[in-house]
Formats: structure tokens, sequence, C-alpha cells
């Protein structure tokens, strides 16, 4: 879809040479790529503009590590002030203030506000132990009340009787009788959608807002929405004085631009975001996820560190060992496939790609995972010889096999291709240089022991930031793999000896300067 | 590690063997100057300039029909119905809504037009400008971009007015606008004639559906809903709602039943009743739920059972506030469900819908309605020369 920003800052920045610090030259070039992929992420474009120089200032004159590319260092910087002004820590709904809490929830027609307001309703109920009444307060879309009645029905959150011919403030004055008698802790009113220039509708929230007192005005804000975000934000916060924004359809594939507009123009904070249909699809809002997604990179820290938790070291280095002698056998595919396993299967890392998340779902339906383990199962079924050499297998031990496993001749022999791609794989991985040859042993007699306990602490102090240019490799492999073709072009950036790409800076060692932020937990320092 | 790149290179192996769709993602990078002048011939609707609008715009979804008599009784009912309108003007036409609504778009460019090219020599410094001018209409980069080099072309380092801008801007966009106004036709061979209406949640959907109930009612044609939408709650309250007011029949089932149950059952119900024109809803659907657009296909899969030509139009409904991502929703919907033409909504609000102009640039779709309001009567043609113009004229 878009060109993630790192790509093209690679194209910008590649070419500088390893100077000292950042130019401001080389920062304005990257700047304007920068600015591209936030306005094609739809933020909006005064924002933008703003951010760029607060980017631009801070990375002029940043001293430039040699293991770390100029464009990595201005992803590093582009990403953390993303965060900064997306509002580093998450602010819950505030609900203290004497009982009744009042809740007003407003917003542009069709951004999602009944739906949102019934999965607060349920969020209270459920996880907070809250006494909720919801009341619709929308009297002009036709069933809007009935729409609140039959959700609060379905999340089993009381609401307001319907009595027709009431005017919202009416109602609104109603919904705060009936909670302060029925004891509620708190009373969410859902009002009808309004465009921001609706000057009687915007009277008319106001009203309700003077005649309520509530104690959190969230502003609803549909995650896909364009330049519009600006506009939205302002007009509801100048005539409302709202307390903070939930970002709807955050499922959706949109880039979520309108988070940083939204933000930056209210000064208030996004409390909440809504990530599915389900009623418990509502998150507290995490900046680090929107930031990477607004750039157009996953969440691949979570990735990377779930990987490093769970491999193990041991294992690689005498999977480096058989490889120097150009050994891959069945064995040891099956031990990369128990690994896989162990890290989630391929569902549990496509998930912590955000955007990535329903892809999941589909491969769990497809059965991928399953295919992880009757692919064990057939080398399981193998005889020791079989599985050190599979040229072996004829006709007949593969139907043994198959009835072993419970599964058919086919899928033996589609285990046996695959592990034959991946075997021509890791013979040509050697010619190229890198982290990966120098891991397999093949670029130059292999990795000593010592040597593998040094990487591994390299790889622990690196900070998992400069290894965010992954996912967009990541995705590309996989929007490729997905239609249909093989190993060799499945993870291009990871499986070719592409690496250097990916990881450039993986091998060098220092950390990158001023970034003192997590090293992978899961790592331990030595193992060996 | 080594281990950890090794399954990551399994994976590929392992997702090559399913043959998973491709995430849908929008290719947008090919946004250029593919519209043509050459395809810019509007079909048959007359572009009329300016004040002439009034009469030659409002060929509502059936370009047969004269709807100008109706249109003051429009007026009334928008003042009425809906009260949204800040002081309608009592005979507005729907031209002056659409520039109501992109007032706020219009005037800001335009006032931005004016600073910028008041006396001033097109540099580069200015063009930037207008590109920014653009971007924040929603046009997006590759088109701000490619317009803005339309404007600059022989005209770079000359004075310009800020008119000749205007115009030339306008001009621009309706160069691409021009081959996609097309209004819906009901096609009178069909009994049924099926519409088919899609969109991500929150689109207008219903209300569009409800609107273009009471539009073809009243051009006499006999009109069916169906509730598709039979996740939402109260949808299909909604839509009954608009039965009523239309006086148009609503086949529904209960929430949460099969959606394309449904489809088949409603087709069948309208060619049975000698219908003119089925216009059945869905739920809305984010383009990235694998699973809801299948359900989608299954949806059109079913009415082809009835009726092998059915659906005879899908309308993909775009809320005129979406950003880029209109694009994707444009390029998932079109290849899951065949959509054949766009409405875009909520073009009364100070979003701008610039986007229509690079989807129409790359996907060459016809739009046949805009949304400009809630009332019952605002839902209007499409008319690219006045879109073009209310975005470059204030």
């Amino acid at each position: 879809m878009f060109q993630s920003l790192s790509d093209r800052l690679s194209g910008v920045l590649d070419k500088l040479t390893r100077r000292g610090a950042l130019s401001e030259a080389d920062v304005g070039e990257a700047m304007r790529e920068v600015r591209r992929a936030l306005l094609e992420a739809d933020v909006a474009l005064d924002v933008v503009k703003e951010f760029v120089e607060a980017v631009k200032a801070k990375a002029v004159g940043q001293e430039v590590v040699k293991s770390v590319t100029p464009g990595q260092m201005v992803v590093k910087i582009v990403n953390d002030e993303l965060v900064r002004m997306l509002g580093s820590d998450a602010e819950p709904v505030d609900l203290h203030a004497s009982p009744p809490v009042a809740i007003l929830m407003a917003g542009l027609q069709g951004s999602g506000k009944t739906t949102t307001t019934a999965k607060i309703g349920y969020r209270l109920k459920n996880r907070d132990r809250k006494k909720v009444l919801m009341a619709s307060l929308d009297t002009r879309r036709p069933a809007a009340q009935e729409q609140l009645r039959v959700l609060g029905e379905q999340t089993q959150v009381d609401t307001l009787p319907i009595v027709a011919g009431q005017g919202p403030v009416q109602i609104a004055k109603r919904a705060l009788d009936a909670a302060r008698l029925g004891g509620y802790d708190v009373v969410l009113l859902d009002t009808a959608g309004r465009t921001s220039i609706d000057e009687e509708l915007m009277q008319e929230v106001a009203d309700i807002k003077a005649a309520t007192n509530p104690h959190e005005i969230l502003l609803v804000v549909d995650s896909l929405t364009g330049q519009d975000a600006v506009n939205t934000a302002k007009a509801f916060d100048a005539r409302l004085a709202i307390t903070g924004t939930v970002l709807t359809r955050a499922d959706g594939d949109g880039r979520g631009g309108a988070a940083l507009s939204m933000r930056a123009v209210t000064g208030k904070p996004i409390k909440l975001i809504g990530v599915g249909e389900k009623w418990d699809a509502l998150e507290d809002f995490d900046p680090k996820r929107i930031a990477g997604r607004i750039l157009g990179m996953g969440d691949i820290v979570g990735l990377v560190e779930k990987a490093a938790q769970n491999l193990d070291i041991e294992k690689a280095a005498k999977i480096a060992e058989k490889m120097k002698k150009g050994v891959f056998d069945l064995e040891d595919l099956a031990e990369q496939l128990a690994q896989m396993e162990k890290i989630g299967g391929a569902g549990g890392l496509m998930s912590m790609l955000p955007g990535v998340g329903k892809l999941k779902s589909q491969i769990n339906e497809a059965g991928i995972n399953k295919d992880v383990k009757r692919q064990r199962a057939i080398i399981s079924s193998m005889t020791p010889k079989e599985r050190r050499n599979p040229k072996v297998l004829d006709g007949k031990r593969k139907r043994r096999i198959a009835a072993g496993s419970g599964t058919t001749p086919a899928d033996v022999n589609k285990l046996l291709k695959m592990h034959m791609a991946m075997a021509d794989m890791m013979k040509s991985m050697g010619k190229k240089g890198g982290l990966m040859s120098r891991m397999m042993g093949m670029g130059g007699g292999g990795p000593s022991e010592a040597e593998l306990a040094k990487m591994q602490q390299e790889l622990a102090a690196l900070d998992p930031k400069a290894l965010e240019q992954l996912p967009a490799d990541l995705k590309d492999a996989l929007s490729g793999a997905r239609g249909g073709s093989g190993l060799s072009k499945g993870l291009p950036g990871l499986g070719g000896g592409a690496l250097p790409k990916g990881l450039p800076g993986l091998g060098g060692g220092p950390l990158l300067p001023g970034l003192g932020g997590p090293k992978f937990p899961g790592l331990p320092g030595k193992k060996k | 590690m080594s281990s950890p790149t090794k399954p990551k290179g399994l994976f590929g192996r392992l997702f090559g063997a399913k043959d998973k769709p491709a995430a849908p993602e929008a290719e947008t990078h090919a946004v250029d100057a593919a519209a043509e002048p050459a395809e810019a011939a509007p079909s048959g609707e007359a572009i009329a300039s300016g004040e002439a609008l009034a009469e030659t715009g409002p060929a509502p979804l059936e370009p047969a029909q004269a709807v100008d008599a109706d249109a003051p009784a429009r007026a009334a009912a928008a003042g009425t119905d809906s009260a949204e309108q800040p002081a309608p003007e009592p005979k507005k036409g729907w031209f002056q809504r659409l520039k109501d609504g992109l007032s706020k778009t219009s005037s800001k460019l335009s006032s931005g037009i004016t600073g910028l090219f008041t006396k001033r020599k097109l540099d580069g410094a200015t063009l930037d400008d207008l590109e920014d001018l653009l971007i924040e209409a929603d046009l997006g980069v590759e088109t701000a971009t490619r317009i803005t080099g339309a404007i600059s072309k022989g005209r770079y380092e000359k004075g310009i007015s800020a008119d000749e801008v205007r115009a030339i801007l306008a001009s621009e966009v309706k160069r691409v606008l021009e081959p996609v106004a097309h209004p819906l036709v009901v096609d009178a061979s069909r009994k049924p004639h099926v519409i088919l209406v899609v969109g991500v949640n929150g689109s207008g959907k219903t209300t569009t559906i409800g609107k273009m109930a009471a539009k073809f009612a009243s051009e006499g044609h006999k009109v069916m809903l169906a509730a598709g939408d039979t996740f939402r709650a109260a949808a299909i309250d909604q839509l009954k709602v608009w039965g009523e007011r239309t006086g148009a029949p609503v086949i529904a089932r209960a929430v949460g039943s099969d959606a394309s149950g449904l489809a088949f059952d409603a087709l069948r119900a309208a060619t049975e009743a000698g219908t003119d024109v089925l216009l059945l809803d869905t739920a809305g659907r984010l383009q990235n739920k694998q699973a809801l657009m299948e359900e989608l296909e299954k949806v059109v899969r079913v009415l082809k059972k009835i009726d092998p030509s059915a659906p005879h139009s899908v309308l993909l409904v775009l809320d005129a506030t979406t950003g880029q991502n209109a694009m994707s929703q444009v390029e998932v919907f079109a290849r899951m469900a065949g959509v054949t033409g766009l409405v875009m909504t909520k073009l009364d609000g100070t979003a701008r819908g610039g986007i229509l102009v690079a989807i129409s640039a790359k996907h060459k779709l016809p739009v046949h309605a805009i949304g400009v309001g809630e009332g019952i009567d605002d839902l209007q043609p499409f008319d690219a020369g006045e879109f073009a113009k209310a975005i470059a004229a204030g």
C-alpha cells in the first residue's frame, strides 16, 4: 500500500557517508520523506509541518554511530517524537467524581458513538464493576435510541427507558435523575451525530453539557478520518471542551494519522481505541503502537523480544555446526518447527504486527498452525536413519510414515520438498555477508561458542527500536508468500541473505546514542 | 541469532503453501495522469456552467427526469426535516448547498489561493503552498502533486492571478471527475433492478438507501427495500422507518440472521411483486476483514442464483471525512463485491471529499450521487463541473 517510511529514508539517506553528525541538509532531505509518509497516513498538514520542524530540530547535529545508518537514526528520532506527541502514558477514563458520574459522548455521524458507548458500558460494568446506565439522546436518526436499547440488552448494561417525544436535554436530565434514584455509578450519554458546522446541533450538545455537567466528554473519531480530523477536533473542543478522544475502527487498515492530528490540535489525551466488533474490543490507547502504524512500521519490538526469549542459543549453535558441514537434515527441520511453535506459531507471530492481526484468525482458520504440528508428526514418524538421510525415502516408506502420522503421502512429499528448499537456502546463504552467515558458520569457518555468546550480547545490547524496519519487509514478504510462492520468495528480507538491509546495525555492537531504551528483557546475557 | 530467521524462512514456506488472498492493500502510487481528456466525454449529462446548474444539475439518479420542479418542495422539506441546515435559504439549490458544504474547504482553498497568487510569480515555493492546500482537501500527495504540476506547466516563473489559478484548478479537478459523473439509471428492463449497497461501518449506507428509495418512488418506480444489515442493532428498524417514510415495503428478518438468505428472499419477493427497484442494504464492514468480505461475496453469489445478472448495481458508499483509506476501500470492495459505482456522503460538513479526485483518477468508477444532509432529499446527483467549481471557486 504505502511504501514504508524506513524504505524511503534508506533511499534518501543511505547514500550519505557515515559522517560524524547529521547535517541540516541531510535531515532536510529526509524530512521531505517523513512529511510525505505522515500525509499519506492522514496526519493533518499543519500538524505535519509542526512535527517535521520539531524532529528537524532534534535530528540536526545528532551523532550517527557507525553501526547505525543515518536512516535508522532518523526513523528512531521520528518514532520517539511521535510517541511523545501522542502522549506517553495511557490515560484511562476518569471516574473520580461523586456518582452518578456522567460521561458525554459526541462526534460526527457514523463515527461509532453508539457502539463505543455500549463498549464503554460493557467495560465499566464487567471490568470495573460499576453500575452503569446508558441513555441515547439521539432523537434524529431513525431507530438510534432503539439501537442503544438493543446494545444494552446484548451487553447486559441497563438503558434508560425510551419515552417518545422527549428532546435530548429532557432525556439527559431524566437519565441523571434515574441514575441518582437507581444508585448508578456511571451514566453514559450518547448524543446524535452531527457535523461540526451544524450550529443548531452543536448548540444542542452544548445545552446537554450545561444541563448534565459531565465529568468526561469524549469525542469519538473514526481513525480512518482524513485531513478533516482537525476541523472536527477544533470545533468540538471549542464548543464542549472535550476531556479526551476515542479512536474507533483502529482494526481497519487505515494508518490512523487522525490520532496525531486530534492529539496535536486539542492537546487532549486519546483515552481508548476501538479494535473490533466485539464488546470487549476496546483497548487503552498505546502511543507506541499507533506511532509504529503511522510510520508504517509494525510492532516488531514485541516480535523480536518474544522470539529472542524463546529461541535456544545452544540449538542454534548445533545447527550452525551441522550447516558448516553442509548438512541440514530433517531432525534440524523438526527442531525449527518446534521453535516456531514456541513463539506462538505463525499466528502468534503475525498477531504482533499491527494491522496484520486480522490475518491471524485467517491463518488459524486456514490451519497453518495445524500444519506445523502435522509436519512435526511426519518427522516423528520417521526412523532416525530416514531423518538423517531423506534420500532413502521411497514410496513404501512414505506410505508407512503417512500412516504413522495420520497424514497422506502427499503431505510427506510436501514436507520433503520444503526441507529441500530450506537446505538449499541454507547452503546458498553463506555466500552473502551479514549476521546470518556468521551465525550459520557458512561464511568463515563458523562461529565459535565465544563468538556466539558475543553476538548474543550484542543483540541484547541493541535497542529494539533499531529493528523496527523489519515489519515492512516482513509484511511484504508475507503478502508475497501468500500468493503461493515458495521459500525463496517467502521472506526475502530475512531468508535470502538480504539481511543487511533489515538489520544492518546488528553486527556492530554499540548502542544508539541517547537511546537508553529497553533492552531485550528475555535475552539472558550468557547461556553457554 | 540464527534460529529466529530460519523459522521465518519457514513461515514464508508455510504461507506460500496456502492460497490466502493478499491483505487488502491499496496501491496509491499509481495515481497518475491517467484520467485523460479523451475519456472525458460526459455521458449525455449537461455540465452546465454556473447558475444554469439549478436547472440542469438535478437529474437525480435518473437522468431522464427533470426533477427541478420539486426543488422548492425539497427546500421546504429540508426546513422541517433536516434542521441542521444553518438557516437554509428558501430555494437553495443543491449546488448552493454543496457549496455551503464545501465552502469551508473551498473558501480556505480559494482565500489561500488568493493570498498566494495575487501579483505573484509562480515559483517553487508558491507551488508548494498550492500543493499543501490541495493536500488539506484530502486529494492526497500524489494527486496534489500532479495537479500542481499541471498548473505550473508553461506558467512557471510567470505572473499569474488568483482567478487564473482558480480556473486552472477547477479545470484540472473537473478533467479528472468528469468522466465518472454518471447518475444511476434504473434499468426498466430489469424487474427488479437490484441495487446492492455496501461500505464500511458508519459511512451512511442505510440513510443513502432511504434517500434513494424516496427518489425512485417519487419518479414513479415501485421500490422495495431489503434490510440486509442483520448485524447492527436497530439497522433493520432504521430501514423500516425509511420504508414508512417512502412507502416502500421492507423485507426483513430477525437480527443476526443470515444476510445472504435474506437477500435471496428479498429478490424473490421483489420479483414476484413486480418491483422495479430492489435496494439491498448490507452490514457495514471494514474492507480488511476477510471473513466479512467473503460474506459479501456470498450475498452476490446468492443473488445470482435467482437472477444471473444481479446485482445490477453495486454502490459503494464513501464517507467524505475519510482520508487516504478510501482508496483501499474502493479497491477491496471492487474486487470482492464488484462495485459498479460510488456515492459520497457527508459532504455537508467540513469534510472535503478530495479523495474522490484521487479515486476517480485511478479507478474511474462512476460517481452516482453525493449526500449533503440527513433530509430525505439530501441526496444529489454528482456533477463534476460543479464539484470542481465548488472546490476551486469558494
